[in-house]
C-alpha cells in the first residue's frame, strides 16, 4: 500500500480484491495491475510547447507522438488524442502524481487525477498475439514495443500498450467494467490455449 | 496398412482400398481417391447407421452407401438428391446434430463427415420416402411463380394472421430446436498484406509467390483440403498427382511463419477498404467442440490487397423432369469418383454441351464405372473411348419415382432412344465465381468465347482476381495467373516479389457450345431447384411483364436462399435474353451480396450472449451490496442496488418504506458513482459553461456548486445536473447517470466544432471516484465521524451547495459536495474509486448510532418524486424548461445552446404544460403513471387531454401514493380535481393537482 495508504481505508481492486488477480495459462499469464498511479495531461491553448517541454523536464524525456507510449524512468506516458496524454508512475511513490504533474506544467496544462477510473491487465507470453487477435482489432502482430493502441475488446475502449511484440502488452480498460473485461480475456485464452 | 474392421466384423479390407473390398462395404465406394481409409465412420441419416470415412463429406458418404435420394424440395416436395460437390449446393439440406447444437438447412456437400455424426432429412412429412405434402406436385399447374400473390388477395387482412403463417408451415425447410445453442462462437481480427481467396491451383501459386517473398499471406479455403479442382481431376502438375502438387505446397506454406493457412474458412463478404469477413468452422466436423473452444469463429481480415482466386461453378442444362435423384453436374460426379472414390451408381450418363463433360466420362470409365451414354448437344462432338457417343442429341426426359432410372434421349436424327442410367452428369459449360467481386456494386462482363460472365467494372478496393474466377479455365493459366497476380498486387505495396516457377500443366482450351434449356417437352423443367423455379416460371414472369432480372428474381425467387443460385442464375438469365429477344449481357446479372454462403446466427453473435451479452459496469460498493442482499437493476450498463432487503421482509415496498424513512428521520446512504462526471479545465472553463447549460455559471463562486439544466439545440432540455467549481479554471460536471456520454460527447462537440478558440480540456472522471451520497437529519453527525477534524463541515462552515478538496479517515484525499437530491440535509462525499468500499464500510460503521440505512434507486425515486425533483422521466425528450417549471433559469443575459429556439412560440404558449403534483382524492387509489390527464367532467379523448402523469410512487411520508406530471397551466391549478385517465384499461382516478414539492416545500431542511 502506498504512503498515502496509512489512513483507515482499505484499498480493493477493479476485481474487486485486495491482492491483484493473477490466471497463468501455458503461454501465457495475465496479471492484474494495481500498482500505478494514473493523471491525464492536456495541453492548454496555445501552450503546446510550454507542456512538452516542461512535461519533458518532469518526466526525463519527449511526450510520445500518436499512437506510442513512452517509458522514462519511474514514469509512462501514452498519447491519447490531439494534445492529450495519460501519465502514469508507481502508486506507491506517486499516488498524488496528478498535483506533482500539474506543479511542473503549471498554467500550461491541464491535469486530472485518472487512477481510479481505469483497470489494467497486462498479458505476457508467447500466445499473446493468438489471444489478442480474438479480442480487438489492432494489428497486433504488425506492432512495435512503443505502440499505443485505441482500440476496443468486449465492446470496451481500451488503450493496448506494446512493451515486447509478440510478448508483452498492456490492456488498459474502464474500471467500473473490469470484471467484464477479465471475463473476456479469459474466454478468449481458453478458447485459444 | 492397417486393416479396419466394418460392419460388425464381417468385412475387412485393405486401409487404401486397393484391393476393391470398399465395395463390399459401401456400394458405391471405388478405389482411390483422397479419403483416410484406415478409419471407419458411423454416421446417422433418418436415424438409419451408416459408414464412411475420414475425408468423406456427408453427401460423399451417402452416394458411397447408395443413397441418392437426400431431401424434398421447397415447395412441391419433390425428392431431390444431391446436384453438387460443393457450398453452391442448391439440393441436399439436411438438419444436423439434435437439441441445442440442432442446424438446420445445411448442405450436405460441405458438411465434413465425422464419427457420430446425425443427420436428418427435412421438409418431408411423415418420412422422405413417402411425403404427404408431395400431394403439392399434383397442383404445381396452380402453384406457379406469383402464385401466393394472386390468390392470397383477399380479404387483406388475412394475410399477415392466417394466409402467411399457413404457406410458411407448409413450405419452409429445415427447423429448429428453440434450445439454446450449447456451444461457444469467437470473434477475431487478422491483418495481411496479402489476403489469398481460394486454394485452388492459382491461389496456392500466389501465396507462394507472396510467402516466398516475405509478406504477410492469409490463404483462405471453404474446403477442409487446399487444392481445388486439383483434388477432384486426374491430370498431374509437372510429374505429380494435383493433389500431390498441393500437399508439397502446403508443406512449404505450412513452414513459411508469415503465410497463415486456413482451410474450413469461408471469406463471406468483401467490405470497405480491403475488409474481409471470414468464418472459419473450427469444430464443425468434430462432435462437439472441446469445452470452451469455439464451433466458429467470425475473423474480420484486413487486407492491404485482395486476390480473388475463388474458381469457377459449373452450371446445369434445363429439361424435363432433370430434377430426379441422381440428375448431377457432371464435375461433381468427376469429383466424387476422383477424390471421394464414389460414383452415384454403377451406370452414369453424361448429358453435356462442352468438352468438359467428357472428362466425367473418361474418369468414371477408367474407374470401372458403367457410362452408358455421352449425349454431347454438338453435333461435331469429340469421340469418346468406351462409351456410345450422341452427338447433336439432348436429354428430353427422365424417368425413376425416387431416383433416376433412365433418361429419354431425342437423337440427332430425330429418333428417340431411352438410355438406362442411375446418374447423369450434366454440363452446361462453368461460370467464374464473381460473387466477391460484386459485394461492392462492380458488374461482371460477358465473355463470348468462354459464354460466361467474368470480372469486371469497380471491383471492391485493392482486389483482383486470378484463374477460372477469372475465365482462366486451364491449370496451366491458373497456376501463371496467380503467381503474376501475387506479384502485382505485391509491387503495389513495395514488396518485390519473384513469381514462382510454373509448373507443367494441362492447357486445354474451352469449347463450349452455349445450351441453356432443352425446349421440347411439356413438363417442368427445373432451372432453381431449390426454389423449385422452372423455365416456365421464368417464362410466365416475362409474360407478366417482370422482365428487369431483379424483379425476375423476385417474382419466382429464382435464385434466392441459401444457394443463392449459384446454380441457377444463369440458366434465368440466357432465358429471359432469349424471351426478350436480348443479349445475354443486355439482360445483365442481378446484385451479390453478402455473405456468399450462409452464415450461422451463433457466429455472428458471438460470445455476445445470455449474460455476457454485453459488458456491465459494478459500482464500488457492489461487493459490499451483494453482501447485504441487495437486489440489483440495470441502469443502463451500471448494475445498481435497488433496494436493500431485511430479514422479515416479504415485499419491496417495506424495504422501500423503510429505507425512505429511515433516511428521513435519521440518515441514509447511496451510491451515486454512476452520475457522470466530467472535469472541465482551461482559462475558458466558465464561459464554456456558460454555453452549455441555460443558466449562468460565470459568476459561480470557487467552492460552490451550482444546479444547471441542458438544452438541445432545439431548446427541449435533455439533461440536468450539477457543476461545482474548485478553482477559478477548473470545474466538475455532473450529469444524470443515462446520460452520461451523451453530455460527455455532446460537450465534446461543442470543445471542438462550435467553440474551437476556447481554452477548454474536458475528460471523464466518472468512474475515478466512488461517490456516496449521505442524506438526512443526521447526515452531518455522521460524517463529521468520517471526516478528518481540520475541516468544518458545519453550516456555516460548509453550507447548502458548498464543496471542497478534504480528507477523510485519517488522510484519504476526498472531495465533498453538499448537494441534496432528497431534499434532505444531505452531502455527497466522493473518494478515489479503490477506497469506495471500505469508505462505505466505515460509514455504515459510524453511522451505526444513527441507525444509517443504505438505500437503493427506488427509494431514491420515491424521495425525488417527494421533492418534485424531475429526472429521466421528465426529461423525456418532449420538455422544455419551462414545461418544467424552469423558464426563467433560461438565462437571456447570456447565449446557451438551445436558447434561441427556446423561445419558438410554440414552446411558450399560454396554456403549456407545467410540472405539478398530484394525490389521489381517495387515499387508498393508486396514483398510475402514464395516465392521462382530463378535467373532472366531459369526454375523455385525446382533444381534451390535459397532460400526463410521468412519475409515481407510494410516499411512506405521506402514507398515499403520489405523482408528478405535466398538466396544462399546471401551476395556476392546485387545488382543482381531475381525473387520471388509462382509457386502455378502463381506469380512472380522482386527482387532487398539488405542488410537486410534496415534502419540504420550503427547503428548510436541506438548509439546516
Amino acid at each position: 500500500m502506498g504512503k498515502f495508504d496509512n489512513h483507515g481505508l482499505k484499498a480493493i481492486s477493479p476485481l474487486g480484491g485486495h491482492e491483484p488477480r493473477v490466471d497463468a495459462f501455458t503461454g501465457l499469464l495475465i496479471r492484474e495491475v494495481t500498482d500505478r498511479a494514473l493523471a491525464s495531461l492536456a495541453a492548454r491553448q496555445g501552450q503546446e510547447e510550454a507542456v512538452n517541454s516542461a512535461a519533458a523536464a518532469y518526466l526525463g524525456g519527449a511526450l510520445p507522438g500518436p499512437a506510442g507510449w513512452t517509458e522514462t524512468g519511474a514514469f509512462a506516458t501514452w498519447w491519447m488524442g490531439p494534445d492529450l496524454w495519460m501519465v502514469s508512475a508507481p502508486h506507491d511513490s506517486h499516488e498524488l502524481l496528478a498535483g506533482e504533474l500539474k506543479q511542473a506544467v503549471g498554467e500550461a496544462g491541464s491535469v486530472v487525477e485518472q487512477t481510479d477510473g481505469w483497470c489494467r491487465f497486462d498479458m505476457e507470453g508467447a500466445r499473446c498475439s493468438d489471444v489478442l487477435e480474438r479480442l480487438c482489432n489492432a494489428d497486433v502482430r504488425g506492432g512495435k514495443a512503443g505502440s499505443a493502441v485505441r482500440t476496443s475488446m468486449e465492446h470496451l475502449g481500451v488503450f493496448l500498450l506494446c512493451h515486447a511484440p509478440g510478448q508483452q502488452y498492456s490492456i488498459i480498460g474502464p474500471r467500473s467494467s473490469a470484471g467484464s473485461l477479465h471475463h473476456a480475456l479469459m474466454a478468449a485464452a481458453k478458447s485459444v490455449i | 496398412m492397417t486393416d479396419a474392421i466394418l460392419n460388425a466384423g464381417t468385412v475387412a479390407f485393405q486401409a487404401d482400398g486397393s484391393t476393391g473390398a470398399r465395395k463390399g462395404v459401401q456400394v458405391n465406394r471405388l478405389d482411390g481417391g483422397l479419403i483416410k481409409g484406415s478409419k471407419a465412420l458411423t454416421f446417422t441419416f433418418d436415424g438409419k447407421r451408416y459408414k464412411g470415412f475420414e475425408g468423406d463429406t456427408l453427401a460423399s458418404a451417402l452416394l458411397a452407401n447408395g443413397v441418392r435420394l437426400m431431401g424434398r424440395s421447397f415447395k412441391y416436395h419433390r425428392p431431390r438428391g444431391v446436384l453438387t460437390s460443393g457450398s453452391e449446393e442448391p439440393n441436399a439440406l439436411v438438419e444436423l446434430r439434435s437439441g441445442g447444437r440442432q442446424e438446420p438447412n445445411t448442405r450436405a456437400t460441405t458438411a465434413e463427415l465425422y464419427d457420430g455424426l446425425e443427420a436428418n432429412s427435412q421438409n418431408r412429412w411423415p418420412s422422405l420416402k413417402h411425403d404427404f405434402m408431395a400431394v403439392n406436385d399434383r397442383f404445381s399447374n396452380f402453384l406457379t411463380a406469383g402464385f401466393y400473390y394472386k390468390t392470397f388477395m383477399w380479404p387483406a387482412a388475412f394475410w399477415e394472421k392466417i394466409y402467411e403463417p399457413i404457406i410458411r408451415k407448409a413450405a419452409g425447410l429445415g427447423s429448429i430446436s428453440f434450445e439454446d445453442d450449447p456451444d461457444a462462437y469467437d470473434k477475431g481480427f487478422l491483418h495481411c498484406d496479402l489476403l489469398v481467396i481460394g486454394s485452388g491451383p492459382s491461389g496456392l501459386m500466389a501465396a507462394l509467390t507472396a510467402g516466398r517473398a516475405g509478406a504477410q499471406v492469409i490463404i483462405a479455403d471453404e474446403d477442409f483440403l487446399l487444392g481445388g479442382r486439383l483434388n477432384a481431376e486426374t491430370f498431374g502438375i509437372n510429374d505429380l498427382t494435383g493433389s500431390a502438387w498441393v500437399e508439397q505446397v502446403q508443406a512449404e506454406l505450412a513452414a513459411l511463419p508469415n503465410v497463415r493457412v486456413m482451410p474450413r474458412t469461408s471469406i463471406i463478404g468483401a467490405f470497405d477498404h480491403g475488409i474481409y469477413g471470414a468464418v472459419e468452422r473450427v469444430a464443425d466436423h468434430v462432435l462437439a467442440p472441446e469445452a470452451g473452444k469455439p464451433r466458429q469463429i467470425l475473423w474480420r481480415i484486413y487486407s492491404k490487397r485482395a486476390l480473388l482466386a475463388a474458381g469457377a461453378t459449373e452450371r446445369p442444362i434445363a429439361f424435363e423432369n432433370n430434377d430426379r435423384p441422381g440428375v448431377m453436374l457432371a464435375g461433381a460426379v468427376r469429383a466424387y469418383a476422383n477424390r471421394w472414390a464414389v460414383t452415384p451408381d454403377q451406370s452414369v450418363a453424361v448429358f453435356t454441351n462442352n468438352d468438359d463433360g467428357h472428362r466425367t466420362a473418361a474418369d468414371l470409365i477408367a474407374k470401372g464405372v458403367k457410362v452408358t451414354a455421352v449425349i454431347d448437344t454438338r453435333p461435331d462432338a469429340p469421340k469418346v473411348d468406351g462409351a456410345e457417343l450422341f452427338a447433336g442429341a439432348q436429354v428430353i426426359d427422365t424417368q425413376g419415382r425416387l431416383g433416376l432410372e433412365t433418361v429419354r434421349l431425342r437423337l440427332a436424327n430425330g429418333a428417340t432412344r431411352d438410355v438406362p442410367c442411375g446418374a447423369l452428369a450434366v454440363s452446361g459449360g462453368w461460370n467464374p465465381n464473381v460473387h466477391l467481386t460484386c459485394h461492392q456494386r462492380g458488374r461482371p462482363a460477358w465473355r463470348e468465347d468462354i459464354a460466361a460472365f467474368v470480372p469486371a467494372g469497380t471491383l471492391p478496393q485493392n482486389m483482383s482476381v486470378a484463374g477460372a474466377a477469372n475465365g482462366d479455365f486451364s491449370t496451366a493459366a491458373a497456376l501463371r495467373a496467380g503467381a503474376e497476380g501475387a506479384v502485382a498486387a505485391l509491387s503495389d505495396l513495395g514488396i518485390d516479389a519473384k513469381a514462382a516457377d510454373l509448373p507443367a500443366a494441362e492447357d486445354a482450351p474451352v469449347n463450349v457450345t452455349p445450351f441453356w434449356y432443352v425446349k421440347e417437352g411439356k413438363g417442368r423443367a427445373w432451372l432453381d431447384q431449390q426454389n423449385d423455379v422452372t423455365v416456365k416460371d421464368v417464362k410466365l414472369a416475362h409474360q407478366e411483364n417482370f422482365r428487369s432480372v431483379e424483379h425476375l428474381k423476385r417474382y419466382t425467387t429464382l435464385g434466392m436462399a441459401t444457394d443463392q443460385g449459384k446454380t441457377s442464375n444463369m440458366g434465368g438469365l440466357a432465358i429471359m435474353a432469349e424471351l426478350a429477344g436480348k443479349q445475354i449481357p443486355e439482360v445483365g446479372t442481378t446484385m451479390f451480396r453478402p455473405p456468399y454462403t450462409p452464415v450461422s446466427f451463433g457466429v455472428m453473435a458471438g460470445r455476445s450472449v445470455g449474460e455476457e451479452f454485453r459488458p456491465t459496469r459494478k459500482t464500488p460498493s457492489h461487493k459490499w451490496a451483494e453482501e447485504q442482499g441487495a437486489e440489483f437493476v440495470e441502469v443502463g450498463q451500471w448494475l445498481r442496488a435497488q433496494w436493500f432487503p431485511k430479514a422479515g421482509e416479504t415485499h419491496w415496498r417495506q424495504s422501500v418504506d423503510r429505507e425512505v424513512l429511515q433516511t428521513r428521520n435519521s440518515v441514509g446512504i447511496c451510491d451515486v458513482t454512476t452520475l457522470g462526471k466530467i472535469d472541465v479545465q482551461g482559462k475558458d472553463a466558465a464561459a464554456f459553461l456558460n454555453k452549455m447549460y441555460a443558466n449562468a455559471f460565470a459568476k459561480l463562486p470557487v467552492g460552490k456548486v451550482r444546479y444547471g439544466l441542458m438544452l438541445r439545440e432545439d431548446g427541449i432540455a435533455y439533461d440536468d445536473g450539477t457543476a461545482a467549481r474548485f478553482a477559478e479554471d477548473h470545474f466538475v460536471v455532473t450529469t444524470t447517470t443515462a446520460n452520461a456520454v451523451l453530455v460527455y460527447r455532446n460537450m465534446e462537440f461543442a470543445r471542438q466544432c462550435l467553440f474551437p478558440d476556447m481554452d477548454v480540456q474536458l475528460i471523464s472522471t466518472t468512474e475515478a471516484w466512488a461517490q456516496f451520497a449521505v442524506a438526512g437529519p443526521n447526515a452531518r453527525k455522521l460524517l463529521q465521524k468520517v471526516v478528518d477534524p481540520e475541516f468544518d463541515i458545519s453550516n456555516e462552515g460548509f453550507p447548502f451547495m458548498a464543496c471542497g478538496e478534504i480528507t477523510v479517515a485519517g488522510g484519504c484525499r476526498a472531495r465533498l459536495f453538499r448537494i441534496s437530491f432528497s431534499g434532505e440535509l444531505a452531502y455527497e462525499i466522493a473518494v478515489p474509486t479503490r477506497y469506495g468500499d471500505a469508505l462505505l464500510r466505515k460509514l455504515m460503521e459510524a453511522g451505526e448510532e444513527f441507525g444509517a440505512v443504505p438505500y437503493g434507486t427506488e427509494a431514491l425515486g420515491v424521495m425525488r418524486i417527494e421533492k418534485g425533483h424531475a429526472a429521466g422521466n421528465e426529461l423525456n425528450g418532449t420538455t422544455s424548461a419551462l414545461n418544467l417549471g424552469m423558464g426563467r433559469m433560461v438565462s437571456k443575459k447570456k447565449d446557451c445552446i438551445g436558447n434561441t429556439l427556446s423561445e419558438r412560440e410554440g414552446m411558450n404558449r399560454e396554456d403549456a404544460l407545467k410540472l405539478v403534483g398530484f394525490k389521489p382524492v381517495n387515499a387508498a387509489d393508486p396514483v398510475p403513471a402514464g395516465s392521462h390527464l382530463m378535467n373532472a367532467d366531459g369526454e375523455v379523448s385525446a382533444a381534451t387531454d390535459q397532460g400526463y402523469i410521468t412519475s409515481a410512487a407510494y410516499s411512506p411520508v405521506l402514507g398515499c401514493a403520489i405523482g408528478i406530471g405535466f398538466l396544462k397551466r399546471g401551476d395556476a391549478r392546485l387545488g382543482e380535481v381531475i381525473r387520471a385517465v388509462n382509457p386502455l384499461e378502463g381506469k380512472e382516478v380522482q386527482v387532487e393537482v398539488v405542488s410537486a414539492h410534496f415534502v419540504d416545500p420550503e427547503g428548510e431542511r436541506l438548509r439546516g
